[in-house]
């Protein structure tokens, strides 16, 4: 036991050394679950090429990634959405002038089941379904079959987006049922003949049937070239403009080698580039 | 007088006897007698330590909560119905969520009580003892399986098979969480129970059959009703475990925030006030008015689990005065 205690305290000093003299080769990276996975592979690469640098990745969410920018707890917030005009208010108030990087792009992609015989609707009918004036697939040319309506969390990026595009700042019917991740939605809609919900593209398989918006299907193609309504940009925040060749600056430019668009799209998103 | 007198000889003899575990005797060997010093310190410091922890969670809650309440009027808390923690101008209305954990727990319940009295009286007076050995860890045994494993059967097993034969146009939702929640209130809602009736005397099940009673006779017209104050206690024990259950109403019910219309229909989903909890804290920010609702809602829990509790150490200290046994 106390051999234990003495191996655990050298540890740990080990690794508080070790922590401080690579101080100049760490990174610090907070923010969005969305953009997470895409750091997190980022890093992976980043680690193989250059052992002896140290790259913490937190995902606590958008606004606890841009907080922690303008309090410098970190070098890097991811972020699924633009900084607020108040964070940014504040950052200059603190001295921290944000600066964004756009890594890749994110759709949004309607999702019902499979036999499901809708393939299409408006993002004004999406906008009914979610206040409650529509209940019923009939009214959408489908079978009689109420619709049973999913939302992710109100505390996500992705509903904070969706609510954006989709939703106006109306709020949703109180019938809608909430879950808290991208594949739980995936898989209520998977095995409930009525439902509806939305996933990041990254999760469309042929399980479930992704739905055209406004008659543009969601594809990496509309996503890019912006045509498909429910789009949106991810983005890594840095306090200015990262000193070139810096570790933060090969950092936030690694999404346009093609090794970082293969990362992106491996990952689900849809990387910023012609297709 | 003859009582008094004997009570006067007795006493000062129990008083010796109540005391003497406490009393040091260094005859008794110094180890011995550190031992016991020791003992009694550690016991001291443990009990310190969880009565202290139950009141700073009880502070803690408070504290976060009390501000949310003086600034938002408790009135719509506990009116409103709607829960939109995040829009532009937020709501904070937690009747729909009260609602939910009420109607939930009361659906379980109404499943859960026939069917843990009927066990009980079963255990207890119609098998042998063997089976009775054998059974009751058993069904103790179901208390043992974490939440997380039930909530994963309704989830997996439960949710699909209601959407397919029973035609439900989604399989989590309240009767999901209701079924899933008294298999889980059963354990305690039986053994609590059982030992209520086994606390009946004998004297009282003799007589009943010495009249001709038959064993259902018995059972219906003696057996519960000289019990029922424990088992109405058992059964606020379970209610406890319902109301107060977690992942399994966040995996099972389906979490939409309303009430349910037409009451009846326990095909709709519903939330309830643990959900939200468990759902929301993840992501919110520290000290938000958000935030503080939560733990108004955790401070309302609380509460009503406090109730609940006492309620129960009410029954079954009655059962206790009534047969002089249990507890």
């Amino acid at each position: 036991m106390k051999k234990l205690i003495v191996c655990g305290l050298m540890m740990l000093a080990l690794v508080s050394t070790g922590k401080v003299t690579a101080a100049d080769k760490a990174l610090q990276i907070e923010g969005s679950t969305t953009v997470g996975p895409i750091a997190d592979a980022f890093t992976e690469s980043f680690n193989k090429t250059y052992p002896d640098i140290k790259i913490t990745v937190t995902k606590n969410g958008s606004g606890n990634g841009a907080a922690a920018l303008i309090d410098k707890r970190c070098d890097i917030a991811m972020m699924s959405r633009f900084m607020k005009l108040e964070e940014f208010t504040s950052a200059v108030d603190k001295g921290v002038m944000p600066v964004a990087h756009t890594i890749a792009m994110d759709g949004i992609c309607v999702i019902v089941h499979p036999s499901n015989p809708v393939t299409e609707l408006s993002v004004q009918q999406i906008h009914d379904i979610y206040i409650g004036k529509i209940k019923n697939w009939k009214e959408l040319g489908g079978p009689n079959m109420p619709v049973v309506v999913v939302s992710r969390d109100t505390s996500s990026g992705t509903y904070e987006t969706f609510d954006h595009f989709v939703m106006k700042k109306v709020k949703m019917d109180e019938s809608v049922e909430y879950v808290s991740s991208n594949p739980q939605v995936h898989s209520r809609v998977k095995t409930t003949l009525g439902a509806i919900g939305y996933v990041g593209i990254g999760f469309l398989d042929a399980e479930v049937k992704g739905l055209k918006v406004n008659g543009i299907m969601p594809s990496k193609e509309t996503v890019a070239n912006g045509t498909y309504p429910l789009s949106r940009p991810l983005f890594l925040f840095t306090n200015g403009y990262p000193e070139l060749g810096s570790l933060s600056y090969t950092f936030c430019t690694f999404y346009l080698s093609e090794k970082g668009q293969e990362i992106i799209e491996a990952k689900g998103f849809v990387p910023v580039t012609h297709y | 007088m003859n009582e008094a007198k004997i009570n006067q000889v007795a006493l000062p003899a129990a008083d010796v006897l109540k005391h003497q575990p406490l009393v040091l005797n260094y005859s008794q060997g110094l180890g011995r007698c550190l031992g016991l010093y020791l003992g009694q310190s550690i016991l001291f410091l443990i009990t310190c330590t969880s009565v202290l922890s139950v009141f700073l969670i009880f502070f803690f809650i408070i504290k976060e909560a009390l501000p949310f309440l003086r600034e938002f009027s408790p009135a719509e808390f506990f009116t409103n119905t709607g829960w939109y923690p995040q829009a532009e101008k937020p709501q904070f209305g937690a009747l729909a969520l009260i609602v939910g954990s009420i109607y939930v727990t009361v659906t379980a319940m109404i499943f859960a009580v026939p069917a843990g009295i009927f066990a009980a009286v079963f255990l207890s007076d119609v098998v042998s003892f063997k089976v009775q050995s054998v059974v009751k860890p058993v069904i103790e045994l179901l208390a043992a399986i974490p939440s997380v494993a039930y909530g994963f059967f309704a989830v997996m097993v439960l949710a699909p098979w209601m959407q397919h034969r029973l035609g439900f146009t989604t399989g989590v939702n309240a009767l999901n969480a209701a079924i899933i929640l008294s298999v889980m209130s059963l354990p305690t809602i039986i053994s609590v129970s059982q030992d209520a009736i086994s606390a009946v005397g004998r004297e009282l099940r003799e007589s009943s059959y010495a009249l001709g009673a038959t064993r259902m006779e018995t059972i219906f017209k003696v057996i519960i009703p000289a019990a029922h104050s424990g088992i109405i206690a058992a059964i606020i024990l379970g209610m406890m475990r319902a109301v107060g259950e977690t992942m399994v109403v966040w995996m099972a019910s389906g979490n939409a925030s309303r009430i349910p219309h037409p009451w009846w229909d326990l095909s709709l989903s519903i939330r309830t006030m643990t959900a939200t909890i468990a759902g929301d804290m993840g992501e919110t920010a520290k000290g938000s008015e958000h935030y503080r609702a939560l733990f108004a809602i955790g401070l309302l829990l609380l509460v009503i689990t406090l109730c609940l509790n006492l309620l129960s150490e009410y029954f079954l200290s009655r059962t206790a005065k009534k047969t002089g046994a249990l507890k």
